[in-house]
Order: structure tokens, then C-alpha cells, then sequence
């Protein structure tokens, strides 16, 4: 159970998150939705540790997470940013093992394990054949997918019977429409076969509604609703969220809520 | 075998072949030819033995301070390129070798000639002012951040540079004619040590760095990907940093209080290393200390014997073959999207 109690931050003088509350249970899939600058990306450092909140705290079944050992805490829970540059000229192969650093003695080097564990973290991205091209010559959604192939070698055989976690800071913006598909359907696939909690961060609601079983609808760094999938995303709540009109309506053939913004409301918040 | 196993093998390996020759066949060059059996000959007193005397005397340090020199700048400019995510950076960006110089021109130009400890003035003094430029950069970056900004360090390493070439001009405008000579020839790089003292003194910091560039290489790997990534891979950001920043500037002022600041080898050897082995720093990192010490005793061969029977400093030559380097190294980066 990853948990966030009451976390306020602020960049200097500039607050950010305010009071951010929200859990999310051992297997769950949960997105935090806002417009640009509601805070998702900071809440998403928070609990991936690497932001200290001002007041608040991050527990991960209980246990304060700046108290975790940071390579305790990396081969449970990996991270994948938004965007990802390499300093230097690196393999897709050497990117992806860099997920293994965590699992290795202090002068160990990868050994046939890991090796293994990374061949099939990109297999099941579908990136197999990218494995020794350089990472600085793939398109956007081929450097995503290579991220997220080293997030999964990361969490792989991690500590045991304790569940994993992956967070993702909007996963979807270097994706078109068909990699968007497979990558949802990899994260369904990850929470459902290995029981991974995934945290996405995303401002595009039709992909968090065709993945999250609960949301947390974050407006100017506070918490606006949240909950289930069903009861958060109304349309009430869109237009709370973003001043606009919208349509919810449950798509037949995707079955999951569609969001169809309609106009702007008078009413904007 | 893993990948990183094969590499590092073969890179120990080629690059280990090629210090020891160099290493071997460096004292047998040069202008005056030898006999290494007369040299090695027990009958013949060593005061008589002029050949033993080159051997022992000249060549033979003046190759292992070329060694250690050279393999402590390139894996020192690894470290820096990695710490500042920046292929461009040097051993000397940091201020490092303009603290150095202040101190070793301080000494010139006051005639300190204490030895303390064994160690030369000049070459105590340059590494007394390497530490205190050191400790000027580091305190400047920590004090605007809470961790250690690589931003701020640049900067304040680039200001130290050029505040610190400021000061030397100053000293160096009261000096006399033979200071300035002495200074020049100082800050142009020169192994022409003489004597083992500089290079016992200063291997010993090397090799602690050494220690240090070996934990250090694994996160560096990590520190590529941004500080916020290296942190999610289970290393603590800052540590990594300051250990980084700390060994790399103990192996370049221990180095440039040996040979002076011998330019371009901590950026020529590393690109090379790259072009070859990748960018692994577990793998660069000792193939750039094997690389950069044959690199530099090779450099040295040339400028022992190029012009003979005058000595060129050896950091005209490295130099000479840095700067259009250097440049094709550019003009290579923007042409293509790699990043080196």
C-alpha cells in the first residue's frame, strides 16, 4: 500500500502541492489527472521519493519512504520521467541493464541473470530488436518503451513476495495513437499477470480512463476529488477541473468512460 | 560471458598491452642512444656508468611520472565528463590547474625552496593551491542549493579560472625575468622530473583516487540519465557527486604538482576510449587510466626526440595534438545527432 498523508510542497516561495492525500492499494492502478501546473509531476517525485514534502509524508506499506534505503526502495519501485536524455552515447541494451544496477553488489557487474531479465523486459515492450541500437537515435516512443523496459528489469525478482511498484509521469506524450494502444495494454497486463501498483501521472483523461481503477484529480496543487474511476470522472468534475463542457459517456466497443470536450463553460472555476 | 564482462576484459587487456609497452620501450628512446647491457652492467660503478645514469636518472622517471600524470588526468577528465554530464569538460575546468598554477608560481616567484617532507616546493605549493581552488568550487556550489548543483559548479569553476589567471598575471607582473621563465615553462607541462621524490609523493593520492573512480563509475553510468533517474536507480545523488568531484580533483592536482598542467590528455584520451569500448564508465574508466598513461609517455617519446637534441615540454606536443583534435571533435558533434 503506497500512501500520501497530508504532503505539501512548495518550490521557494511557490507553493505547489497542498495537503495531497491519496492511497493506493497493493495491485492498484492509479492516475492523477489535473491541467499543466495542477502539480501531477511534483506529487508523482513525492512518492517516488526523490522530492522531501515540506510536511506530509509517503508511506509504502507503512514504512516512511525517505527512511527506505534508497536501493531497497529502487528494486521495488521504479520510475519512468517523461522525457529521458543520456549524457552520453549508451546502448538501448546498456539503458535497459542500468535497471539491474540496483540488484548488484557494490563492484559486481551484470552477470547471465540480468542479462536474461533485460532481454525479456524488452521483449515484452516490444523493443527486442532496438537492443543495440544507440538510445539517442530512437524516436520518442522508442526511447518511452526502452524506459519502461528498464523500469520492468528494475522491479524484476526484486524483494520478494512484496509487491512492485511503477510510476509513470505522463506516459502517453511521446506516443502516437497505436503505441499508446500497446502501452496501455502492457501496463494492464503488468498490474493484472504481476500484480505491479502502477502510479501514472497524465493529463490525458480517455487514456487514464481505459487504465485506472481509481483517480485523484488534482486542481492548482490540491486534491479536487478523488476515487474510483466511475464516480470521479463526471461531468461535474471536468468542467471543475478544466472550465469545459464535457460528455462522459461509457464507450461500447472500448469499454471504458470516454471524455469528449464539448466548449469552454461560462462557469470557468 | 555478459556483454560488460567481454568489454572490460578486452579492454584491460588491449589498453594493458599497450601501457606496458610503452611503458618498456619509452627509457630505451631517445637522443643519446644506450646499451642496456653497459647500463645494467654491476662492474662499472654507477658514477661511471653513463648509460645506467641516462637510464635510472632521466628516462626512467621522467616515463613513469609521464605514466602516472597521464593515467590520472584521463580517468580524472572521465570522472569530470560524467559528473557534469558533459563530453566537452576537462580535468581543468573545475579551476583546478589555475589553483595549481597560482601555487606553484607563488613558490617560484617568493623562492620557496623548504622541502617539506621531501616534496619540492613548487610541486607542494601547486598542490596546496589545486585544494584550495578546489575548496572555493565546491563551497560556492553547495551554497546556493541544497545538494550540489553541477550548474553552479561550472560556473563557479569557470570564474575561478578566470580569477585565478588573473592573480598569476599579477604575481607574474612583479616577478623577474628568470621567475617568469621558471613559470612559463611550469604551465607549459613538463615530466622532466629527474628524480622519483614528485612521483612517490604523488602516487599514493593517485591510487586513493583510483579507489575512488572505481565505486564511482556505476553511478556515473546512473547520473547520465539526469540526478532525479540516478536517485530512482538506489544511489544517493549527492554522495556519488561529491565523491566524484573530490577524487577527480585530488588525481588532477596530484598530477599537475608532478608534470605542471599538461593539457588535452583528459579530454583526448576519454573520446578515443569512448569510440572504442563505449560509453560504460565501468569500462572507460581503467582503459582511460591505461590509454592516458601510454598516450602521455608516448606524447613525451616525441617530445624528447622530435627535435633533438632540444627538449620540447611535453605539453606543447599533446597540445599540438589536442587542439585540431579537439576541433574535428566538434565539428563531429554537430553533424550528427550522438552525442559525442
Amino acid at each position: 500500500m503506497l500512501q500520501a498523508a497530508d504532503v505539501t510542497f512548495a518550490y521557494g516561495s511557490r507553493g505547489v502541492l497542498h495537503r495531497v492525500s491519496l492511497q493506493v492499494p497493493d495491485g492498484g492502478f492509479a492516475g492523477l489527472l489535473g491541467p499543466n501546473g495542477s502539480g501531477k509531476t511534483t506529487m508523482l517525485r513525492v512518492l517516488a521519493g526523490t522530492l522531501k514534502p515540506a510536511s506530509g509524508e509517503v508511506r509504502l506499506d507503512g514504512e516512511d519512504v525517505s527512511r527506505i534505503p534508497r536501493a531497497a526502495l529502487a528494486r521495488r519501485m521504479a520510475v519512468v520521467p517523461q522525457e529521458t536524455h543520456l549524457a552520453f552515447d549508451y546502448s538501448v541494451l546498456e539503458v535497459v541493464l542500468m535497471g539491474r544496477y540496483p540488484h548488484l553488489g557494490t563492484f559486481e557487474v551484470e552477470g547471465p541473470r540480468d542479462l536474461a531479465i533485460a532481454r525479456q523486459a524488452l521483449e515484452a515492450t516490444g523493443t527486442g530488436a532496438l537492443e543495440a541500437r544507440r538510445f539517442a537515435t530512437l524516436s520518442g516512443g522508442e526511447k518511452q518503451r526502452v524506459i519502461i523496459a528498464s523500469a520492468l528489469a528494475q522491479i524484476a525478482g526484486g524483494e520478494g513476495a512484496r509487491g512492485s511498484l511503477l510510476l509513470l509521469d505522463e506516459p502517453t506524450v511521446a506516443l502516437d495513437l497505436a503505441y499508446q494502444l500497446e502501452t496501455a495494454a502492457l501496463l494492464r497486463t503488468l498490474q493484472r499477470q504481476s500484480r505491479v501498483t502502477i502510479v501514472i501521472s497524465t493529463h490525458d483523461l480517455n487514456f487514464a480512463a481505459s487504465l485506472c481503477d481509481t483517480l485523484v484529480l488534482l486542481r492548482e496543487g490540491r486534491v479536487l476529488v478523488a476515487g474510483p474511476t466511475d464516480d470521479v470522472l463526471t461531468p461535474a468534475h471536468v468542467a471543475a477541473l478544466y472550465g469545459v463542457d464535457a460528455d462522459v459517456a461509457r464507450h461500447a466497443a472500448a469499454g471504458h468512460l470516454v471524455v469528449v470536450p464539448v466548449r469552454r463553460s461560462d462557469a470557468a472555476p | 560471458m555478459t556483454p560488460i564482462r567481454r568489454r572490460l576484459a578486452t579492454a584491460l587487456l588491449g589498453f594493458g598491452v599497450l601501457a606496458i609497452s610503452a611503458l618498456v620501450l619509452a627509457p630505451l628512446v631517445g637522443s643519446t642512444p644506450i646499451s642496456l647491457r653497459r647500463a645494467f652492467d654491476r662492474s662499472v660503478p654507477f658514477a661511471d656508468n653513463v648509460d645506467a645514469q641516462i637510464l635510472f636518472v632521466a628516462r626512467l622517471p621522467r616515463t613513469l611520472s609521464g605514466a602516472l600524470v597521464g593515467a590520472a588526468l584521463a580517468s580524472a577528465g572521465v570522472v569530470f565528463q560524467g559528473l557534469l554530464r558533459n563530453p566537452l569538460a576537462t580535468p581543468f575546468t573545475l579551476g583546478v590547474s589555475a589553483g595549481a598554477a597560482l601555487g606553484a608560481m607563488l613558490a617560484i616567484t617568493l623562492g620557496w625552496t623548504l622541502d617539506r617532507l621531501g616534496v619540492p616546493a613548487v610541486a607542494g605549493a601547486s598542490f596546496a593551491g589545486a585544494l584550495a581552488a578546489v575548496a572555493i568550487v565546491y563551497a560556492l556550489a553547495r551554497a546556493r542549493h541544497r545538494g550540489l548543483s553541477t550548474d553552479v559548479l561550472l560556473l563557479a569553476g569557470v570564474t575561478m579560472n578566470a580569477f585565478f589567471s588573473a592573480l598569476i598575471l599579477f604575481v607574474q607582473y612583479f616577478a623577474d625575468f628568470a621567475e617568469t621563465y621558471r613559470t612559463v615553462r611550469w604551465l607549459m607541462g613538463d615530466l622532466d622530473v629527474s628524480s622519483y621524490a614528485p612521483i612517490v609523493t604523488a602516487l599514493p593520492l593517485v591510487l586513493a583516487s583510483f579507489v575512488a573512480f572505481a565505486w564511482v563509475a556505476r553511478p556515473l553510468n546512473l547520473l547520465s540519465l539526469g540526478p532525479d533517474s540516478a536517485e530512482t536507480h538506489g544511489i544517493r545523488v549527492e554522495t556519488a557527486q561529491r565523491a566524484a568531484f573530490f577524487s577527480a580533483s585530488l588525481a588532477t592536482g596530484a598530477a599537475v604538482s608532478v608534470g605542471g598542467p599538461v593539457g588535452f590528455v583528459g579530454i583526448v584520451v576519454p573520446h578515443l576510449v569512448r569510440l572504442v569500448v563505449g560509453p560504460d564508465h565501468r569500462v572507460v574508466l581503467p582503459s582511460s587510466a591505461l590509454f592516458g598513461a601510454a598516450f602521455l609517455v608516448g606524447c613525451d617519446v616525441v617530445a624528447r626526440t622530435v627535435m633533438a637534441p632540444v627538449e620540447i615540454p611535453v605539453g606543447v606536443i599533446t597540445a599540438l595534438i589536442g587542439g585540431p583534435f579537439f576541433l574535428w571533435l566538434l565539428i563531429h558533434r554537430h553533424g550528427r545527432t550522438r552525442t559525442y
